[in-house]
């Protein structure tokens, strides 16, 4: 049987015909209706002269984050906005379209009077200035952030939401984040070695906590300044956030101002009441922190249909907190048979890689479920086998294969296999 | 895994006056130390252990004026919830069809429901109660879940030794 799902098929397809259009076979008639004008008007006047800041083109202007304000106008700061995944491309998010997640809304913090506090357990309690963090040595890396509740679309309603990839999966986004290694600050304020955690506190008006192994910290935790090149946004932290490559959103805290070290967790209201995970013995799990190998196909997905029987490109996203993502694989078929992906280089630790793979699509109905497999052999789970370890209603961590059903007519459904 | 006061930096006097580059940073100190004011004024974190809590104290008739008059907007009547998180009642529900989380059948340690309090809530105001009005709507929220009675004054001896109903309820995962 011939494979429909394959790597090589596609790319030896586009470039037969790309041959035949160099060679003049593509008929002109056919391409006359949907031509522009010979010289269309934006070839006729000068064009606009140059700006201190660019901005999207106007046609681009329908990407946007999507927002989730559970608590209305009473606090119209405390919720999310996610990425729109299904209209980017590649795997960097740019700083406009980076998801959000605020207990308290986005404090507008002056730099000059911004302080970094680090204390507890330290030889000496040392305050930073920010032109003082910016004296130390700097590293960078293209990490992924991911919300512990990304994907809850899906685990918490009991029909699957018929909302595009990005309205689902969008609590997660990826960034070359620079800074100073946090370990640099905490050797100039000098560890004690009673110190086992530490607690990171933020500058806005939750003043949002969480504790951090102090493992962890020595190891690549960087005190972010700069996102994707400039300054942090807003509502990234601006002017400084914590970065924990691979580990729970909510514990790279933002606005940071203060660390304190401890010998053990704080129980901090968001280690406790909430980012934990009942289990079905009426317990619960706490400080999850790392993030689970996961993947979605982004191309097709709901909102992204099919235009006729044919070869598409299937592409998606494919991360892991534990490393690099070592393997994709594809199922057209609701997960009967499985083909691997090619993986877009380069392949990051704890980043966003994108994986891509030709397909024929037929005209016939088709289950599309992506895979992942990190570099230390964890699997992505299906959604029966991830759902068993949780109580019903489960909030975070969902890392499950996501089904999109395509349609004999080309429209995408989001369901639960 | 960073190193940064290696020997390999200013090896001699003469290569910091030349102002040469090295291949790593001088035994420089770019902070400075922080008073022990500024530490007690800025740390409002509040462990198990209680240690920092601040003086004061009340109870939960004092408490149900300032819930009355700050929480029960977004909580609901003695705690019921909406559009805020229910903060009453639900124990031994955790295992069941139905769990209902909140203060009294999940949270911990009291010690979280004053630190949360003091440092966030009201969302509309946060950083306003006084010590005596957190301890107060604390000692509220308790009694609300019959962990303390209503005349139990809460302070920073007493509300450490309060043991929540779900104080085992939790797994570390922190190294899984």
């Amino acid at each position: 049987m011939k494979r429909t799902l394959d790597r090589r098929a596609f790319l030896a397809r586009g470039a037969g015909v790309a041959g035949a259009a160099a060679a003049g076979l593509v008929a002109p008639a056919a391409r006359a209706a949907d031509a522009p004008p010979a010289v269309p008007p934006w070839m006729q006047v000068p064009g606009k002269p140059m700006s201190g800041y660019g901005s999207p083109s106007k046609f681009e202007e329908p990407v946007k984050r999507f927002l989730v304000q559970p608590y209305g106008p009473i606090s119209p700061g405390s919720g999310a906005s996610r990425t729109p995944l299904h209209a980017l491309e590649g795997t960097i998010t740019p700083n406009g379209l980076h998801f959000e997640r605020h207990h308290n809304g986005v404090p507008e913090i002056d730099p000059a009077q911004h302080r970094l506090l680090i204390h507890g357990l330290v030889k000496t309690p040392v305050v930073f200035t920010m032109q003082a963090l910016l004296r130390f040595p700097r590293t960078s890396r293209v990490c992924f952030i991911e919300c512990g509740g990304n994907s809850n679309p899906n685990s918490m309603s009991a029909k699957p939401p018929q909302l595009p990839a990005g309205a689902i999966h969008g609590l997660v986004s990826c960034t070359e984040w620079s800074g100073v290694p946090l370990a640099l600050l905490l050797e100039e304020a000098g560890v004690d070695p009673r110190a086992s955690w530490l607690l990171a506190e933020g500058a806005d008006s939750a003043a949002m906590s969480h504790s951090i192994p102090l493992e962890k910290a020595l190891d690549d935790v960087m005190v972010a300044l700069y996102q994707n090149g400039e300054r942090l946004r807003p509502e990234q932290g601006y002017p400084v956030r914590l970065l924990l490559p691979g580990w729970l959103g909510n514990a790279n805290v933002k606005w940071l101002r203060r660390i304190k070290l401890t010998d053990a967790p704080m129980q901090a209201k968001d280690e406790t009441s909430k980012y934990t995970d009942p289990t079905p013995d009426g317990k619960a799990r706490q400080f999850t922190f790392l993030m689970g190998v996961k993947s979605v196909i982004i191309q097709p997905s709901v909102g992204i249909s099919m235009q006729g029987p044919g070869w598409y490109e299937i592409s998606g996203l494919a991360w892991s907190g534990a490393g690099k993502i070592a393997r994709v694989e594809v199922s057209a078929d609701g997960g009967t048979s499985w083909h691997e992906a090619a993986l877009q280089e380069p392949v990051f630790s704890k980043s966003v890689t994108r994986f891509r793979l030709p397909w024929q699509w037929k005209g016939e109905r088709a289950l599309l479920q992506s895979r992942a497999t990190d570099e230390k052999g964890r699997v992505q789970p299906a959604r029966a086998e991830w759902l068993k370890q949780y109580m019903p209603q489960q909030r975070y961590h969902n890392n499950s294969i996501q089904t999109w059903a395509v349609e004999a007519d080309g429209s995408i459904a989001n369901v639960f296999v | 895994m960073y190193s940064c006061r290696s020997l390999v930096a200013c090896l001699t006097l003469a290569a910091c006056a030349a102002n040469t580059p090295t291949t790593s940073r001088p035994d420089a100190k770019f902070g400075r130390a922080a008073t022990a004011q500024e530490v007690a004024a800025w740390d409002i974190s509040v462990p198990p252990s209680g240690e920092g809590l601040p003086s004061g104290s009340g109870n939960a008739k004092q408490g149900e004026a300032v819930y009355l008059a700050k929480c029960q907007s977004c909580h609901g009547a003695k705690g019921v919830g909406k559009p805020a998180d229910p903060l009453a009642g639900g124990v031994g529900s955790l295992a069941s069809a139905n769990p209902l989380r909140t203060v009294g059948s999940f949270w911990p340690y009291a010690t979280t429901l004053f630190d949360y309090t003091r440092r966030a809530m009201p969302l509309t105001n946060p950083q306003s109660l006084t010590n005596d009005e957190a301890y107060a709507v604390t000692a509220y929220l308790l009694h609300l879940n019959a962990i303390i009675s209503e005349n139990d004054e809460m302070n920073a001896r007493t509300l450490p030794q309060v043991k929540m109903p779900n104080r085992d309820g939790f797994v570390d995962w922190s190294r899984k």
